[in-house]
């Protein structure tokens, strides 16, 4: 898959702005300088409320692979994330050992195949329909998790996490936000490269018209499942962490709605046109969640991003980054 | 010679309405077909028979000697088929200049043992397509600033872009003047000067006669003419078609 999308991009067009590798090397230092920030605050409690919000980058850009580049809207994301959870439950059982940069890489393999097989049976579907395709696929890997005793059925499974983060020393939660951060650069560098090649091109054109788009060229179904299974793995590799982040893991908080919500409404009220928008959108609301759950109430999370998904589909159906680049024209 | 596009029996329904039956059609390499009939004739269905946006249930179809029939409608156009739309279906998320770039990514440049066009020459084959039919002036607009008539020439210019053997154009000229009419025929007859095989389905009779090598007529699914022009529109069961008895 990699190849493929390699060889795509090959064929892109140059552009201006950085280059693919100057732009990685500019992650990765605004990384190392947010993750500076964060341990220079000198409390756990930080580390926790930005790793959801980073979480929710790497969420909401990969339900935007899919569903702002080529218009396919998954509400299935939760299937995906608790692959990737359960998959770090699974191999903390088999093989604790194992470092969790490669748990995670087994969590994103799993969920981009089963994002494959999936992409293969409901990709004939079209609009809505595939939409509530993706629904049930949610609910199916539910039931299944739910009724696998292995990884803890209904009751859930408990993950000892180690106290103290490999390498770079202090709490372990330093370290799995460090890996999420991590996530995060690999996630917007691909997200980004996909918008600049010809494959970025393809998806539009999908997302446009498809007919038109099979018209000209574009092998529509085989660029539908690169979407699928690049979304997916993203996804599982944002849960992959989950199981040592929270501790205990169980089937109603793997597959939380508050995943599926939020993964699809940051990208939306950021802009689901560029890379950018989902990074707008999960710190905005991402951040103004952690604000609000620390000082008034963290039921209130899911009320105030539905308010403000009604009030930005209403009033700036391109999000925020649409109401930038409608000033620019 | 054998022929660069070969229809044979095609039959397609749509349910219990019969569009096409056993429609039998050659074109010869180089050669400009006209194809005419009035509306709802299946002009359109046979074009997307042809190029594989629908499936015919009978027949074949066979291009440049191989068999289309297994093959999806953008393999087609990779191996030279391409045809504009006649409700013009653009990428409307995408600049003019942009809706060129797709065939010309995916259809010129995925073409084995060719030159892979990059970056600038993409551009520059972009504005050449979009100066040829008059829209150079709004490359970097969204499909939606355009006027139908500019919408008909992009799906033209789109087609082209993807450098076909054989080009099918489906109505291109509806609602363009009388110099727009000429403008367009000059630039099919000039591609077709450069060994590009051209379809034109059109209901201008002018511009059909004008470039037209041969003419063939559907009437309710079924070829009822085929041949010389001149002939063909005097054929009494055409005029019956379009005049009725």
């Amino acid at each position: 898959m990699a190849s493929l999308v390699a060889k795509d991009a090959g064929k892109a067009a140059a552009q201006p702005g950085l280059g693919n590798v100057a732009f990685i090397a500019a992650l990765i230092v605004a990384a190392v300088a947010i993750f500076g920030v964060t341990r220079s605050i000198g409390n756990s409690y930080a580390f926790f409320a930005a790793y959801v919000v980073v979480q929710y980058i790497v969420l909401g850009t990969a339900w935007n692979i899919l569903g702002g580049y080529t218009g396919y809207v998954n509400f299935g994301i939760t299937a995906f994330f608790a692959i990737g959870a359960y998959s770090s439950v699974v191999l903390y059982k088999l093989a604790p050992w194992l470092p969790l940069p490669v748990m995670v890489a087994v969590g994103g393999v799993f969920a981009a195949l089963v994002g494959l097989g999936t992409g293969y049976l409901t990709l004939r579907l079209r609009g809505v329909f595939f939409s509530i395709a993706t629904l049930a696929l949610a609910v199916v890997v539910q039931t299944l998790i739910t009724n696998w005793d292995f990884v803890g059925g209904a009751r859930g499974a408990y993950v000892l996490r180690p106290r103290l983060a490999p390498l770079i020393g202090g709490d372990y939660i330093q370290y799995l936000y460090l890996l999420m951060l991590g996530l995060g650069v690999i996630v917007l560098a691909t997200a980004r490269a996909i918008e600049r090649s010809a494959l970025g091109y393809g998806f539009a054109a999908i997302r446009d018209d498809e007919a038109a788009a099979e018209a000209s060229g574009v092998p529509t179904l085989r660029l539908k499942l690169i979407a699928t299974a690049l979304s997916g793995g993203f996804m599982g590799m944002a849960g992959a962490p989950l199981p040592y982040y929270v501790t205990y893991l169980d089937p109603s908080s793997g597959f939380s709605l508050n995943y599926a919500v939020n993964a699809i409404a940051m990208p939306l009220i950021g802009g689901t046109s560029n890379w950018v928008g989902p990074i707008i959108g999960a710190v905005v609301v991402g951040g103004l969640q952690q604000y609000i759950s620390v000082t008034i109430s963290s039921a209130i999370n899911v009320l105030i991003t539905g308010l403000l998904l009604v009030i930005f589909v209403i009033l700036a159906p391109q999000g925020i980054v649409g109401l930038f680049l409608r000033k620019k024209r | 010679m054998s022929a660069l596009l070969h229809v044979e029996k095609v039959g397609k329904r749509f349910g219990g309405f019969v569009a096409l039956q056993d429609i039998d059609l050659e074109v010869q390499p180089g050669e400009r077909l006209g194809l005419i009939g009035p509306n709802g004739s299946g002009k359109s269905t046979l074009v997307n028979c042809i190029c594989g946006t629908l499936r015919n249930e009978q027949g074949s179809v066979r291009f440049d000697g191989a068999a289309m029939d297994a093959l999806t409608a953008h393999q087609r156009t990779r191996l030279g088929l391409a045809r504009s739309f006649q409700l013009p279906r653009p990428f409307g998320s995408l600049s003019l200049a942009e809706n060129l770039r797709i065939p010309i990514l995916y259809a010129v440049n995925a073409r084995s043992g060719r030159r892979h066009l990059s970056g600038p020459a993409i551009e520059e084959r972009c504005r050449e397509l979009l100066r040829q039919v008059g829209l150079a002036e709004k490359a970097h607009r969204l499909p939606r600033d355009l006027t139908q008539i500019e919408m008909r020439k992009l799906e033209l210019a789109r087609a082209m872009a993807a450098e076909p053997r054989l080009l099918i154009a489906d109505e291109s000229m509806a609602g363009l003047s009388h110099a727009e009419v000429d403008e367009i025929i000059a630039l099919l007859i000039r591609l077709n000067g450069e060994g590009v095989t051209v379809i034109m389905i059109e209901h201008i009779m002018r511009a059909v006669m004008e470039f037209s090598q041969r003419l063939a007529v559907l009437v309710a699914g079924r070829k009822i003419a085929d041949g010389n022009p001149r002939d063909v529109v005097r054929d009494p069961e055409v005029v019956r078609a379009y005049l009725g008895e």
